[in-house]
């Protein structure tokens, strides 16, 4: 079955690069965002990243599934934090400038907007150059990334079968599944929770029990084949690096140092204009 | 029975796929609206305590992050590593269950689903909230009720689907010391 990663095969910049460097980018990026409150680093970073999108040639279209599931969540999260705790921006910066009162201690201030304008900033900052990297990234070259950069081998590896066998395993499920509903098992809302549960159970046993045969004749075969005799291992699908790999790390590093600079001239994680 | 390095990372591997599978395709929808309730955890506590705690946690590590990624929104690190703990910590305590020698009696069920609560508790009521207070500074009281209810439904799925497929694998086991020798 295709599609589960999305990998769009399209020549562009992007897809040239090699996986390790856009995986090593990719992390320096995602822990530049997460480390900083920066309101205005905040806002460099999802510029950054739709500039990247135009680069990469995957349009809008591609992804617009997956970008209103995550803007739902968004939503939702925001919500949920204003519900629990809608004084949590007051609490982090210091001061409180009301803007009005919805009702009881639901006040809206201007520092409790603040912190969600910032959380939203922060998934608009990740969320669309994690699906450039998952767009452009063959699966296969993503295993043997993880071992460029310094992942043990038996570890991509794992990773690798693991891509590998998601199709076989999902086909396998949807074929189980198919066969036990033929002989009367419900799964849907019409039956109790419980029921449903026993119903998942009746699906998940033969399917799991198959995988470990599955997992005996697999590490047989590698086991023949001499897996794991020696220290390293190379990959099909690795690539040398090229001048357009190391400007990928290096714009990482530049945006990690950023943030990190940011937050030491801040005095923390929060940028706070208040003060 | 001793299980070779290569057959536990091919475990890793197909542990990490079976994980993800379950967790993206096989949503069992619950009377709260728009929540799914995740039956992988069940498939996790059972591959912890057969191939015990590093194979458990890369398992989480490697499926949980899979997920995120196929979804498209980053990796929620702060779950993502609650995942890896509880299926480390499930491989840890779950050393004595000896399920490959077909033995689950109803010892080995009541000390199965005494670790995985303790397990679901440490991961979701302790881990998760922690860092998602520490990596995303969100407010205290929001992240332990989350933590709460997911670890409650983990615990129930767990109790259920483990128990079953730890049942079922341990009767499809030859029990060791089941042959005798005939005068």
């Amino acid at each position: 079955m295709k599609g589960i990663f999305n990998y769009i095969d399209r020549p562009s910049p992007i897809h040239e690069l090699t996986g390790a460097a856009k995986l090593v980018c990719l992390l320096l990026w995602s822990f530049a965002a997460m480390s900083t409150y920066d309101t205005r680093m905040l806002i460099v970073l999802p510029v950054l990243s739709f500039m990247l999108f135009a680069v990469s040639k995957i349009r809008l279209r591609d992804v617009s599934f997956i970008l209103t599931f995550t803007v739902v969540i968004m939503v939702l999260n925001n919500l949920l934090i204003f519900l629990f705790s809608p004084q949590h921006g007051v609490q982090i910066y210091g001061t409180k400038h009301v803007l009005f009162t919805i009702t009881g201690r639901y006040v809206v201030t201007q520092e409790q907007l603040l912190y969600h304008l910032n959380l939203v900033l922060k998934y608009l900052s990740t969320i669309p150059i994690v699906l450039l990297f998952v767009c452009t990234t063959n699966p296969s070259e993503f295993a043997a990334s993880l071992n460029r950069i310094g992942v043990p081998y038996s570890i991509a590896y794992a990773v690798a079968l693991a891509l590998r066998y998601i199709p076989d395993i999902q086909m396998q499920y949807h074929e189980i599944s198919q066969a036990q509903q033929a002989r009367g098992i419900e799964m849907s809302r019409k039956e109790s929770l419980i029921k449903r549960l026993r119903a998942a159970a009746a699906i998940l046993v033969p399917l799991i029990l198959s995988s470990m045969d599955r997992i005996e004749v697999i590490s047989n075969a590698m086991e023949l084949r001499g897996f794991g005799k020696h220290k390293k291992r190379t990959w099909y699908m690795g690539r040398p690096f090229r001048a357009g790999d190391f400007a990928a790390v290096g714009l990482g590093i530049l945006l990690l140092a950023a943030a990190l600079v940011l937050n030491h001239l801040n005095g923390g994680r929060f940028w706070n204009p208040f003060v | 029975m001793k299980n070779s390095p290569v057959k536990t990372i091919v475990a890793i591997g197909i542990g990490a796929a079976l994980f993800f599978v379950l967790g993206r395709f096989v949503a069992i929808p619950s009377p709260v609206p728009n929540t799914n309730i995740s039956t992988q955890y069940g498939l996790l506590a059972f591959m912890a305590a057969l191939f015990g705690p590093i194979a458990g946690a890369l398992i989480g590590l490697i499926g949980h992050a899979l997920i995120d990624f196929s979804y498209g929104w980053g990796i929620w690190w702060s779950w993502v590593i609650a995942s890896a703990c509880f299926g480390c910590l499930m491989g840890l305590i779950s050393k004595k269950l000896k399920l490959a020698d077909g033995e689950f009696g109803s010892k080995g069920f009541i000390g199965f689903n005494v670790c995985q609560i303790i397990c679901h508790v440490l991961a979701w009521g302790v881990v998760a909230p922690v860092l998602d207070i520490l990596i995303y500074a969100e407010p205290a009281n929001k992240v332990f009720v989350q933590g709460l209810v997911g670890g409650a439904s983990n615990i129930v799925t767990t109790a259920i689907i483990g128990s079953i497929l730890c049942a079922a694998y341990a009767g499809s086991r030859p029990k060791s010391g089941s042959l005798s020798k005939d005068n």
